[in-house]
């Protein structure tokens, strides 16, 4: 292994060129980006992570004193900079990440949720997880090993899961010689690979993690042929998804607020207002609105929050909406633009990511939980599985553990599912064991 | 098609349709993390039925119960809270908690350390901190008032073991955590799912750092026990720490008499005061430490938390007994 040359750098000490990292203004709009890692076991997610927080002077004192005290009791020339992110000790022991560590680090231009996630196969559910909330991926390939199975999986995963950046990190490029044509072949193969898994873009950065490369300077002494951005000036440009005016509103009731006797203020007693996350659009006091699954036709009295009324709210702000007239609205229940509004549906076909030891078979009595809305449901059919070489469909009637399939569910209730593409929130919903409650699948309303 | 890979990827290789939101139209980082952690508690309100929150009078739970407080406003918070009381707590701390329960009108259960060693089910350690035997008093007071939510004010940001949390975090019937095969969490749709006996804890402050609590403090004007704030104090120095002189803390070897002085201190972090230390700081109000933790290069816990130094995966340990 090599060694991490400069890791004597006293963390602590203060670079001119990088802002302290942690005096981001967390009241400043627009800065924050969720990221996470993903790429086969042992092609260097951790320790790019590690090296992304060192670099930008994001680990502290007491940190780094930690890392290098375990390092150095193994036998260790230098810090281990994985350490800073596979803090469990079965993680230790193994020298592998079990489940996603979150970090946060900030420059001056943005802050950032990292999500660790693991490599290994059997914890591919724990990088689902990771990338679920993720707005940027950064998948890891090792210079020398190229595409491997689980990097085509976790590319799918990001596909489907509809990840709005993906960066590949062609990692380990000391160990190729810093060679501009196994990065330039691999880029290709990433990028042929991608587009058949459901990923239309991909920017790929040559890296060392090891050694820093590329990661938050550029590498113009050892990859003076490279013109792109080192990955965190790429990351800091990255633009943030979804912009609310451009879409429907849709608001899931999380619950019906009546204080009566129990108001903050007598003058509450009577409140009646609906409590939820816009998650998607925007609405403004005035605005009709239908409630779905029942179709009943509103409008908009008020949008309330402790801090005063808004004329308008927009995704994902948490407010309590306030209607017109006093119809039936219930937790589980949608609150839709009346125009463009959804249909109820009691059946849908999706994508699953099958995340459970038991295989899938038709006829599975589950539970399917959508937005703020849980209800019984059969698996009618299985109709196919993701061939992850070809990006195909192949036929399939029974889904395994990190298998990517089609299904078709029935519903015992209507839901207001929406396609996953169109609208994220209201597009995915889980599949739960109704028994021991276990988490069986990811699932996304509509075909890839 | 032949692509130049060696091109800096611009604006044109993104995806169509991404673009950055109007301004107006963007959340700023405090916002957003306010809007999340209220959809968190909604959430756990909704779907379990005897959720509690741990209200120590600690920074992070005094904002968790402001966060819960907004979530159902112009409802009372619904649901209780619950102390575990180490009985080596600061008295400025426990008045605190109390006045703040009141005004909320919120029921306060304290579950009571003392009255454990007292009566023998629990014994002192010989290290006299009694952060660690927190753990069996909690699980007993969430199995006996049958509590299946229990909120906490972790943060991922705190430390390695807390970083692996889930937001919504399943304990097994003996209140054990397995880190090696949780549920998996997708977006933000919470399953809390679990079966009788079992229970959940629930972290609304997940993604947020000790510079967003303290943002938030400023931001909203957050009333907190004045320790959180620069104060003289009588300290001595332990295992690298600055204890304050007390009933629980007294200086026992010749160089720890030897540095006993008065020092101008804040407390980053509140805890059982046999094993938590004070920083010395001048900040004194809210911006004033909002800024002394922007440019601090020590985590709160290792300035101040010796329960965390026994050794490397005391947390982990800790947490997979069922600790908060
Ligand atoms: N030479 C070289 N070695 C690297 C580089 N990046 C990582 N490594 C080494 O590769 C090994 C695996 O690194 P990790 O960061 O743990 O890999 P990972 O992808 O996080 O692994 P999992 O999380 O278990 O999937 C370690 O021995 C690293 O030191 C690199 O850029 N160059
Ligand atoms: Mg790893």
């Amino acid at each position: 292994m090599g060694t991490l040359t400069d890791a004597t750098v006293d963390p602590t000490a203060v670079d001119p060129t990088i802002a302290d990292p942690t005096a981001v203004d967390p009241t400043a709009p627009g800065t924050l980006l969720r990221l996470a890692t993903a790429g086969s076991v042992d092609d260097g997610k951790s320790t790019l992570v590690g090296r992304l927080l060192y670099d930008s002077k994001s680990v502290l004192a007491d940190q780094w004193d930690a890392i290098e005290r375990v390092s150095a009791g193994r036998g260790q020339e230098s810090a281990d900079l994985a350490l800073l992110t596979d803090g469990l000790r079965a993680e230790r022991e193994q020298g592998i990440t079990i489940d996603v560590a979150y970090r946060y680090f900030a420059t001056q231009t943005r802050s950032f949720i990292l999500a660790d996630c693991p490599g290994h196969v059997q914890y591919t559910r724990n990088t689902v997880t990771g990338a679920s909330t993720a707005d940027a991926v950064v998948l890891l390939v090792d210079a020398r090993k190229g595409l491997l199975e689980q990097t085509r999986r976790h590319l799918a995963v990001v596909g489907l899961l509809r990840v709005p950046h993906v960066v590949v990190a062609v990692n380990k490029i000391d160990l190729v010689d810093y060679s501009r044509d196994r990065f330039t072949e691999l880029a290709e193969e990433i990028r042929a690979a991608a587009v058949s898994l459901g990923v239309p873009h991909v920017h790929p950065i040559p890296v060392s993690a090891l050694v820093g490369d590329n990661v938050v300077t550029r590498a113009e002494q050892t990859m003076p042929w490279y013109e792109g951005p080192s990955l965190l000036e790429l990351l800091e440009a990255l633009p943030v998804a979804d912009d609310p005016a451009g879409e429907a509103f849709r608001m899931p009731v999380q619950s019906v607020l009546r204080p009566q006797g129990a108001a903050v203020s007598p003058e509450y007693a009577e409140y009646r207002g609906y409590a939820g996350q816009v998650a998607a659009g925007v609405v403004r006091v005035g605005d009709p609105v239908v409630i779905l699954p029942s179709g009943l036709r509103t409008t908009v009295e008020g949008i309330d929050t402790p801090d005063g009324e808004l004329v308008e709210a927009f995704a994902p702000q948490s407010v309590v909406v306030r209607l017109s007239d006093d119809i039936d609205v219930a937790r589980g229940d949608l609150i839709a633009a009346a125009t463009d509004a959804p249909e109820p549906v009691k059946e849908l076909t999706g994508t699953v990511s099958w995340l459970s030891d038991q295989p899938l078979r038709p006829g599975a009595r589950v539970l399917l939980k959508h937005t703020t809305r849980t209800v019984r449901a059969i698996v009618a059919e299985v109709t196919g599985r993701l061939d992850l070489d070809s990006g195909q469909p192949s036929p399939a009637d029974v889904l395994e553990l990190n298998d990517i399939g089609t299904v078709r569910v029935r519903l015992a209730e209507p839901i207001v599912a929406e396609d996953y593409a169109t609208s994220r929130r209201t597009g995915a919903f889980l599949l739960i064991d109704a028994h021991d409650g276990n988490t069986l699948a990811a699932g996304m309303t509509g075909t890839p | 098609m032949s692509i130049d890979v060696t091109t800096p990827p611009t604006t044109d290789t993104a995806p169509a349709g991404l673009t950055d939101a109007p301004h107006h139209y963007r959340l700023t980082r405090a916002e957003a993390l306010e809007s999340e952690s209220i959809h968190l508690i909604r959430e756990v309100v909704a779907e379990f039925e005897r959720p509690v929150l741990l209200f120590s009078g600690g920074k992070d739970s005094v904002v968790m119960l402001h966060l819960a407080a907004k979530a159902f406003w112009p409802a009372k918070v619904p649901f209780g809270v619950l102390h575990v009381d180490t009985g080596h707590n600061f008295p400025e701390v426990l008045a605190y908690r109390d006045r703040t329960v009141e005004r909320l009108g919120a029921h306060l259960h304290v579950a009571s350390v003392q009255d454990y060693i007292d009566d023998g089910r629990l014994r002192e350690r010989p290290d006299g901190t009694r952060n660690p035997l927190q753990t069996l008093p909690l699980l007993d007071a969430i199995t006996g008032n049958k509590f299946d939510a229990v909120f906490g004010g972790g943060r991922r940001d705190e430390e390695k073991a807390r970083a692996k949390e889930r937001v919504i975090s399943l304990r097994d019937e003996f209140g054990q955590w397995d880190p090696r095969n949780q549920r998996p969490e997708l977006w933000n749709l919470y399953n809390g799912r679990h079966r009788p006996g079992e229970h959940v804890r629930a972290f609304p402050l997940s993604n947020w750092t000790e510079l967003d609590v303290w943002s938030y403090i400023a931001a909203e004007g957050i009333e907190l026990p004045h320790l959180y704030y620069a104060h003289e104090r009588e300290v001595f120095d332990r295992d690298g720490m600055l204890l304050a002189v007390g009933e629980h803390a007294r200086p026992r070897t010749d160089a720890e008499l030897a540095s006993v002085r008065t020092e101008q201190v804040r407390y980053r972090t509140i805890g059982d005061m046999s094993c938590t230390g004070a920083v010395l700081s001048d900040a004194s109000d809210p911006a004033a430490v909002v800024d002394e933790v922007a440019a601090t290069r020590i985590t709160e816990r290792g300035a101040t938390r010796a329960d965390d130094r026994l050794s490397e995966a005391a947390m982990e340990d800790r947490k997979k007994e069922g600790y908060f």
